[in-house]
């Protein structure tokens, strides 16, 4: 094994999303037996497994790499186990792929898997006055739909959009998840049943905000060498990876915060913090926005997918509505959005759902989307954003 | 006898004489930057040489920033009370040291009649009661 640069996606697996209560080492190890199927491997030929943990299944959430080990039976494989909160599955698939540059693992599997529970989430249990997330939900009562509702009604101050606006977002990425076998909530909205769901956080309906799932996602990387020996015929290769954290000061409202840096000390940066996460793997791919086929973000809410699009530069600032109602945004225009339905169709399974997200636009770049299938697709990007300033950003390319 | 008021997390902040809220932040000696909570003893500006911060009580007005309110109770260790009363939030940019501070609206100020650049301040206002004491929480209100 010598260090490599180019890293490729063998295989992609999925356990359905849904809310079943049931060990989430169940879920990440039928994932993780879908993907070497896919990859046309074995357990026993994987080098290294990077998992991504999850903060409500006890101890061996924690550890999730080594839980997840055994239940695939122990022999032997060194293991990570990544926490990023929502960016989880990028770190572990990042952890993966600097192993493989590295020469020191030639296939690796990547494992993101979660139960959820049942409503909002809140903080790690005790008294933690010092904990910003414990904070937030003491003396605020402020949930995550709360930081989602006032970047909404930033939008709508700033921009002039309006609840139709983000009606129109669910009602696409309704339509697009409507035959994706591993989404939770396979139904076509309409603007009317969207403005009958209560409002949680105005102006967002329950309808806008994605819901708390149980699921599990994987992926299967090997060096560009090791797929050329077993012959594998253009593989997906990873482009980018951005894992990259913010830049003091961060002037804008992040969770779990509840103040932001000041400005006082230092100039703000010059992209903000989701601006930058686009921006690094842009770089590191030497591709730009214009080059996407296809892009997977997340939309925790309806009205988060739109800051997206200006995040990733498919339209100038204040200009994302007009994008989305120009239906560029749907399968069949220019740079479809969440062609899996992404988390609207899901909820949100936390380790899982970045890798899910890899998933989808391996299914894309590969030709084997089906009915959501982009013509021609042949860049993809996936993103998102995790608390505690995490970012993650993958491109991939056939 | 009415109940004493407390702060429902100690250093966050007091309730000055004329009732309005005083946010107890950090502030650098070299670069100026405030922080809130203060959190750690030091400054986290990469580009300052300075070290550690000032004990400070951070200004009491800014500009909203934006607004909404909880329809639900949120989980614990938020205090809710029986039966659930929706209330507002605030995220306001203090003019001041330029940062963006969140806090509960004020009772009976509705989110109908905000909207993002006003001006706010601070007040305090009771979060949950004890058997001995009330329970005190910073909140914003507009400036009228």
């Amino acid at each position: 094994m010598t260090a490599r640069d180019d890293v490729v996606v063998l295989g992609v697996g999925m356990h359905p999303w849904g809310k079943w209560g049931r060990n989430f080492a169940e879920y990440g190890s039928v994932a993780a037996r879908v993907a070497l199927v896919d990859a046309g491997l074995a357990w026993d030929d994987i080098d290294y497994l990077a998992a991504g943990n999850t903060m409500r299944n006890g101890y061996p959430g924690y550890v999730a790499g080594s839980t997840l080990a055994q239940a695939l039976g122990w022999r032997g494989v060194p293991v990570s186990s990544s926490y990023a909160a929502c960016a989880s599955g990028a770190v572990a698939i990042e952890a993966a792929r600097a192993r493989i540059q590295a020469g020191r693992a030639d296939v690796a599997l990547v494992v993101g898997a979660d139960t959820a529970p049942k409503g909002f989430f809140g903080p790690l249990p005790g008294d933690r006055p010092e904990d910003p997330d414990w904070l937030r939900f003491h003396v605020l009562g402020a949930t995550n739909p709360t930081y989602f509702a006032l970047y909404a009604r930033r939008r709508m101050e700033l921009y002039g959009a309006t609840p139709k606006d983000f009606a129109a977002v669910k009602v696409k990425n309704s339509k697009h998840g409507l035959t994706n076998e591993y989404a939770r909530y396979r139904k076509v909205f309409t603007e009317d049943e969207i403005f009958e769901s209560p409002i949680v956080a105005d102006p967002l309906r329950l309808v806008d905000i994605c819901a708390t799932s149980d699921g599990a996602a994987a992926v299967v990387l090997a060096s560009a060498d090791f797929a050329a020996r077993h012959g594998v015929d253009k593989p997906v290769r990873v482009a980018a990876i951005s894992t990259v954290t913010p830049t003091y000061p961060n002037t804008y409202l992040d969770l779990p915060d509840i103040a932001t840096d000041s400005a006082v000390g230092a100039p703000p940066p010059s992209r903000s913090f989701r601006d930058s996460i686009a921006h690094a793997a842009y770089e590191e791919a030497g591709v730009g926005p214009e080059d996407l086929s296809c892009a997977e973000v997340y939309d925790l809410s309806t009205a988060l997918e739109l800051d997206w699009y200006e995040n990733l530069g498919l339209c100038g600032e204040g200009e994302a509505e007009a994008l989305l109602h120009s239906g560029a945004t749907t399968i069949g225009g220019r740079i479809p959005v969440n062609p899996s339905g992404g988390l609207s169709c899901f909820g949100e399974a936390i380790p899982a759902q970045a890798i899910a997200q890899v998933c989808e636009l391996v299914w894309q770049l590969r030709g084997q989307a089906g009915d959501r299938q982009v013509e021609g697709a042949s860049v993809g990007l996936a993103i998102n954003q995790g608390l505690f300033g995490h970012g993650s950003c993958v491109i991939l390319t056939r | 006898m009415s109940k004493p008021r407390v702060p429902a997390v100690e250093g966050l902040f007091r309730e000055a004489d004329d009732g309005t809220a005083r946010l107890l932040g950090g502030r650098c000696r070299a670069c100026g930057a405030s922080y809130f909570p203060k959190q750690w003893s030091f400054c986290r500006n990469p580009t300052c040489t300075g070290g550690e911060l000032d004990d400070v009580e951070l200004s009491t007005r800014g500009t909203l920033w934006s607004f909404t309110d909880n329809r639900y109770a949120p989980p614990a260790p938020y205090p809710a009370r029986e039966p659930f009363e929706p209330y507002g939030v605030a995220a306001v940019e203090l003019t001041e040291e330029r940062m963006i501070v969140l806090g509960q609206l004020a009772r009976g100020v509705s989110i109908d009649e905000l909207s993002v650049g006003q001006a706010m301040t601070l007040v305090v206002e009771p979060l949950y009661e004890t058997d001995d004491e009330v329970r005190t929480v910073w909140k914003w209100r507009p400036v009228t």
